[in-house]
């Protein structure tokens, strides 16, 4: 049954729906594009994210994205130590291939037990004035429940794409993963710079945990859901580029609205993830992934 | 040298040695504990549940055990995380019986997690008691399987039978429906039930789609579904997926008279109390409420206070109401039927349970022949009156989750969904 109406609503819904798995896949756009780090406990870091804004929202009441904002430095610290024992175990050793997403592997594991152990196992939500309201324009509903995290994940994703392409140490990421060889010529250490730029990764999932958890109910495992969605994003927007991610990301979002509406959801992610073969078909290394990149 | 006398009475002594402690082995063994081996989600997406069954099942083996035991000998619980993985089951019951010799099996919580650990108990021809599974005996026919799900001799039919009986008292009554379920093995089966009963309505099937686990947002299937104009919606969705839902219909809103129906998840505490208000006018299954005619079941007052002090500590829902006097109740049967029969004999316990009616926690219970309930008692209940957000204590309190059905237990009048919004 098709209407304008509803296809407004879709598109609309759409975009909406893909900044939020921007928000959930821009870190990882950074540890698995650019640093070639098989993060597969991302999600779980993601969930640790909405968790710690979870329990200041419902003990204190604070605002979940505000709390998310003010622990990402903590998150990046993490991700600066995660890197340390992952760098010198295995990446120093040429190890990390295998043994490293085993150590992933592993964290994501420990993480889900810790989380499982201090909250227990429970859906959690939080409350915030902003979940409950929607904006209607015509006949045009905009839940702010999908709006406030989409704004977010704006802000993040083209905040890091400003980083990254402007900045002197965004270009030293982006340099490491090119070639750091030549980076270690230029006298820059390409192990801190990895380091930084994986607790960068980091941060991004604290503020993700935030929407996440506004978007829906959490418990310790659910991030495994969203494994194969985040990676896959990464790989359709091009690795290493966070532009890509966010195109990836709204197409994601766009099919998955559009075709849920008009041809019903069990279709959405066949049709999804037929997209992403198709472009990998076409364009191997992703939407804006580097022409002679051969990782995609 | 040792002489070949003194040789024959060393073998002697060691003979009567081994004998001697193979006599006083079995003996202890046969005033040991009793055994329930079971596989548990104490890990993963319905770890929420499964942990709610295991207290209560500790609660059972702690009051049987200051009663003497079973038989005279202690009750002793023995489990393990099937982390809800499929997978892990069979694997697990192996174990339980090959391993740790335990007396008796008895289920995980769950439909997906039962099914894979019935081939494992059938080949062993033990009595099987099952905790929340949908239809998994229709395949097997195993005549020593039990299921405390009070869904009904017909589970997948019977489950939805209360929620159509209350819609179509509605005035004027619902001539049309959409479906909506999770791509998951216990929603489908509920969907199909309640599609069945649809048609047995004459209802006209305006919509029926299912949705991948893990979806964010609902808004565009409840725009779709509005699109049709169904004059109600049945939704059998798991917790992440029964509150996306009701936060989709609260933000896109709809003119359906009724909604809900087969939606895990509402009933859990956290979600209860997350999703507040937006929960008036939902029409959906439920077992167990904290209504006043429901208190009346024998000891399941005292059972969820007991089990309410010490959730906090074991980091579980903290009131109990969805899963806890199930998860007691059918050990419980699994108890009281091993006294009665008075020995371990699975043939004889199996006949014990099917042809007696047992006082549990949950009321009378008597399984019919497929080892479902003989009669179905899925409840109806329509969420009203709920007024604050994030306050978990209002929904202690009668008048909130009314019973529609079945008209035994009923303790309010349905309204249409619109009107409690």
């Amino acid at each position: 049954m098709f209407s304008l109406d509803l296809l407004i609503n879709a598109l609309v819904i759409g975009i909406l729906l893909g900044g939020f798995y921007a928000a959930l896949s821009i870190g990882l756009s950074i540890s698995f594009g650019l640093l070639d780090i098989v993060n597969i406990a991302h999600p779980a870091f993601i969930i640790l994210g909405a968790f710690v804004a979870f329990i200041f929202n419902s003990q204190f009441g604070f605002d979940p994205i505000l709390v998310s904002i003010v622990f990402a430095p903590v998150f990046f610290l993490i991700g600066t130590l995660i890197y340390k024992v992952y760098y010198r175990s295995f990446e120093k050793t040429g190890a990390e291939a295998l043994r490293g997403l085993a150590f992933f592997f592993g964290v994501m594991f420990i993480i889900e037990v810790l989380l499982i152990i201090s909250f227990g196992v429970d859906f959690q939500m939080v409350q915030a004035d902003y979940i409950d309201f929607k904006a209607k324009i015509g006949s045009l509903d905009i839940p702010f429940r999908m709006f406030v995290p989409f704004v977010i994940a704006m802000v993040m994703t083209l905040g890091l794409q400003y980083f990254s392409s402007k900045t002197f140490f965004g270009k030293a990421m982006q340099a490491v993963a090119q070639d750091p060889l030549a980076l270690r010529l230029m006298a820059i250490d390409p192990a801190r710079i990895k380091r930084i730029a994986f607790g960068i990764s980091l941060a991004t999932c604290s503020i993700g945990g935030a929407l996440f958890i506004i978007v829906m109910p959490i418990e310790p495992s659910i991030g495994r859901l969203y494994i194969g969605q985040v990676f896959a994003i990464v790989v359709l927007g091009g690795l290493g580029s966070q532009s890509g991610t966010l195109i990836a990301a709204m197409l994601l979002g766009l099919v998955e609205s559009l075709i849920t509406t008009f041809f019903g959801p069990s279709w959405s992610p066949a049709v999804a993830f037929g997209a992403l073969i198709l472009v990998l078909a076409f364009k191997p290394t992703g939407i804006l992934g580097r022409v002679g990149d051969t990782r995609g | 040298m040792m002489s070949f006398k003194t040789t024959i009475i060393r073998t002697i002594f060691v003979f009567f040695a081994i004998l001697a402690a193979s006599i006083f082995s079995n003996g202890a063994s046969a005033k040991g504990p009793i055994k329930i081996g079971f596989s548990m989600a104490l890990t993963g997406g319905l770890a929420g549940g499964g942990k709610q069954a295991l207290v209560a099942m500790e609660m059972w083996a702690e009051d049987v055990n200051k009663k003497g035991g079973l038989l005279g000998r202690p009750v002793k619980l023995i489990y393990y995380d099937d982390q809800t993985n499929a997978k892990n089951v069979p694997g697990i019951y192996a174990k339980l019986l090959d391993i740790d010799k335990v007396d008796f099996v008895v289920s995980g919580y769950g439909t997906n997690l039962i099914a894979p650990a019935l081939p494992v108990v059938i080949q062993r021809d033990l009595v099987f008691m099952g905790l929340f599974g949908m239809n998994n005996n229709k395949k097997w026919k195993y005549d020593k399987y039990f299921q405390i799900m009070p869904s009904g001799p017909d589970p997948a039919v019977d489950f939805s039978k209360a929620w159509f009986d209350t819609i179509m008292k509605m005035s004027p009554k619902p001539k049309s429906i959409a479906f909506v379920a999770a791509d998951a093995e216990f929603a489908r089966n509920l969907k199909d039930g309640a599609v069945e009963n649809a048609k047995r309505r004459g209802m006209k099937i305006l919509y029926n789609k299912n949705y991948k686990p893990g979806t964010p947002d609902f808004t565009p299937i409840i725009r779709a579904i509005n699109a049709t104009k169904p004059d109600v919606i049945y939704v059998a969705s798991y917790p992440p997926g029964s509150a996306g839902m009701t936060r989709a219909v609260s933000e896109v809103g709809t003119k359906a008279k009724a909604f809900g129906g087969g939606m895990v998840g509402l009933q859990f505490s956290g979600i209860m109390k997350g999703l507040g208000p937006k929960l008036n006018g939902i029409l959906n299954y439920d077992f167990y409420v904290p209504e006043p005619n429901m208190t009346a079941y024998p000891g399941v007052v005292d059972l969820l206070k007991r089990y309410q002090k010490v959730a906090p500590a074991r980091k579980v829902d903290p009131k109990g109401w969805y899963l806890v006097p199930w998860g007691y109740a059918y050990v419980q049967v699994l108890g009281q039927a091993i006294n009665a029969v008075g020995k371990i004999d699975h043939a004889a316990i199996a006949k014990y349970i099917h042809n007696t009616e047992f006082n549990t926690v949950v009321g009378k219970v008597k399984f019919g022949k497929s080892g479902e309930w003989a009669e179905g008692r899925t409840l109806t209940v329509q969420w009203q009156n709920i007024k604050k957000k994030n306050d978990l204590e209002q929904f202690g309190k009668p008048g909130i989750r009314k019973i529609m059905a079945p008209a035994a237990f009923a303790t309010g009048k349905v309204k249409p969904f619109n009107s409690l919004r």
